[in-house]
């Protein structure tokens, strides 16, 4: 079995003195499908920003892919960013940019293809997320669930060997929802791609996760099978749980 | 005793001087080292060089009235109405082109950039570029930079073009001079110190509208108010730093120069 390519470990941040997270430790390998949860404002995406090093924490190891990226300084992260990409909640398109620009952006950045070959690329991607003959479009003239999707297909542009979604499936229609749920999954059997997914969406959790992570005041208070959390799993998961499965 | 909240104003005054001049010296760097961003570059000449010219040429075209007025009411108490031209020109090309420009520049062109850079700070854009491995630096605040640098100069070169103009319209049609005379005055008046305080001082002020409009964009924190607060901030700190800048300008290059 091969080690964590992910480790926090004692991890602290605090924003204006306000403690996000205190002791946070946790570890993912390779291949694996995590889902974290805890109630809103308990450091989800503050533990997912810690991982692709956009947040800096306070105390304690962040160990990615074999860097120690608490110890990198900004411009030393990059060529791990490239490996590591992140799924933005609100998606994070460029608003000055088309359709097309936003997904040929990361490409255009790192790689070096022809005008027609990044064409060809940037069509696929947005197959992949089902969105065609769009890329003309600016962000302000898609619906939010179609924003979504060009920003997993940015995300993927870079072929990633890790995918950090920040809730991924937040304010998409049940359809679009199980579109994104299915390419994570696709993306994990095809590509061995791993992924950390932060969401209150019980429904998806159940359908992709392998394993769940439970923040709470801070701290990971859980790690396990969803079958486990529902059977032996702290009183919080288990209501956690109960909560989302009568509410979807 | 000072009360907590002037000692944390202070603090947050200090802090924010810091992040700027630290800016500021990152900006520098990338400025002068590849690779640039020309398309973006391009665009921001649009829209701060162009986008401000009715501004700056409607500004300078009544503020030379004005002084043209103004020189005319004290000049003819002594008689002495024929030097509205160097008045004007002097007053002008010296101080109140690169000045005035600069705070209208300042004013449109700084708090459109701290709105832009602030709305992408608060909507995780800025994140999401770093998060791709570019550099925000040089993404956006360099083109932004540059753009300003070599705009406001050409801005400022026409402003004190219409302050001449609209100085002429009054000597002409109010004092009764005719306009080769005016222009006679106007090119007698002018030496190369002048010209070369003129455009220098453009320059700084654009770098200091450009580093200011977004440093306030980058740090912008909480949403709409945050953007609103950060537009704000950036009028007022580029509209102070371009007066006191001027002052220590001017009083450094009278020294070098006198």
């Amino acid at each position: 079995m091969t080690g964590p390519i992910i480790s926090l470990v004692s991890v602290d941040k605090a924003f204006a003195g306000h403690p996000v997270l205190t002791d946070a430790s946790l570890e993912i390998r390779a291949g694996e499908i995590v889902a974290i949860l805890g109630a809103s404002g308990s450091g989800k995406s503050v533990t997912l920003k810690t991982i692709n090093g956009l947040i800096v924490p306070d105390a304690g190891e962040i160990h990615v892919l074999g860097h120690a990226i608490h110890e990198l300084e900004e411009k030393e992260l990059n060529p791990l960013r490239r490996r590591v990409s992140y799924l933005f909640q609100g998606g994070a398109l460029f608003d000055s940019m088309t359709v097309f620009d936003n997904v040929a952006f990361p490409i255009r950045e790192h790689m070096r293809f022809g005008k027609e070959d990044l064409s060809i690329k940037v069509q696929a991607l947005l197959e992949m997320v089902q969105l065609q003959n769009l890329e003309h479009l600016h962000p302000s003239e898609l619906s939010g669930g179609m924003r979504k999707r060009v920003a997993v297909a940015r995300a993927l542009a870079l072929e990633p060997e890790i995918i950090l979604y920040d809730e991924p499936t937040t304010g998409l229609d049940p359809v679009t929802g199980e579109a994104i749920a299915n390419l994570i999954l696709d993306l994990n059997r095809r590509l061995g791609m791993t992924s950390v997914v932060v969401t209150h969406d019980i429904p998806l959790v159940m359908r992709v996760a392998e394993r769940i992570l439970f923040l709470e005041e801070g701290r990971f208070c859980y790690s396990g099978t969803i079958e486990n959390a529902r059977s032996e799993g702290p009183e919080t998961v288990k209501k956690f749980f109960e909560a989302g499965v009568s509410h979807a | 005793m000072r009360d907590q909240g002037e000692v944390s104003g202070i603090r947050q005054t200090v802090a924010n001087l810091g992040g700027a001049t630290r800016l500021a010296a990152q900006t520098l760097v990338r400025m002068a080292t590849p690779p640039f961003d020309f398309a973006e570059t391009l665009r921001q000449l649009d829209r701060i060089g162009v986008g401000s010219l009715n501004l700056t040429n409607i500004t300078a075209l009544f503020t030379g009235m004005v002084l043209a007025v103004q020189s005319a009411y004290t000049l003819s108490k002594f008689g002495a109405r024929h030097y509205i031209g160097e008045i004007v020109t002097l007053s002008l090309v010296r101080e109140l082109g690169p000045v005035l420009t600069a705070l209208m520049v300042g004013g449109r062109v700084g708090s459109g950039i701290a709105a832009e850079l602030g709305s992408m700070t608060v909507t995780e854009q800025v994140d999401a570029l770093r998060s791709m491995a570019a550099d925000p630096i040089r993404k956006l605040v360099v083109p932004r930079v540059w753009a300003t640098l070599l705009m406001l100069p050409l801005l400022t070169v026409l402003a004190d073009g219409m302050g001449i103009i609209g100085g002429l319209l009054i000597a002409v049609f109010q004092e009764g001079l005719s306009p080769s005379f005016y222009f006679t005055r106007v090119f007698r008046t002018l030496e190369f110190n002048d010209l070369f305080l003129g455009l220098t001082k453009p320059a700084v002020f654009a770098f200091i509208i450009g580093i200011i409009g977004c440093y306030n964009g980058l740090t912008a924190r909480g949403g709409a108010d945050g953007v609103g607060r950060a537009t704000t901030n950036t009028v007022y700190a580029a509209s102070i730093s371009i007066l006191i800048a001027d002052f220590f300008f001017t009083k450094l290059f009278i020294g070098l120069f006198s």
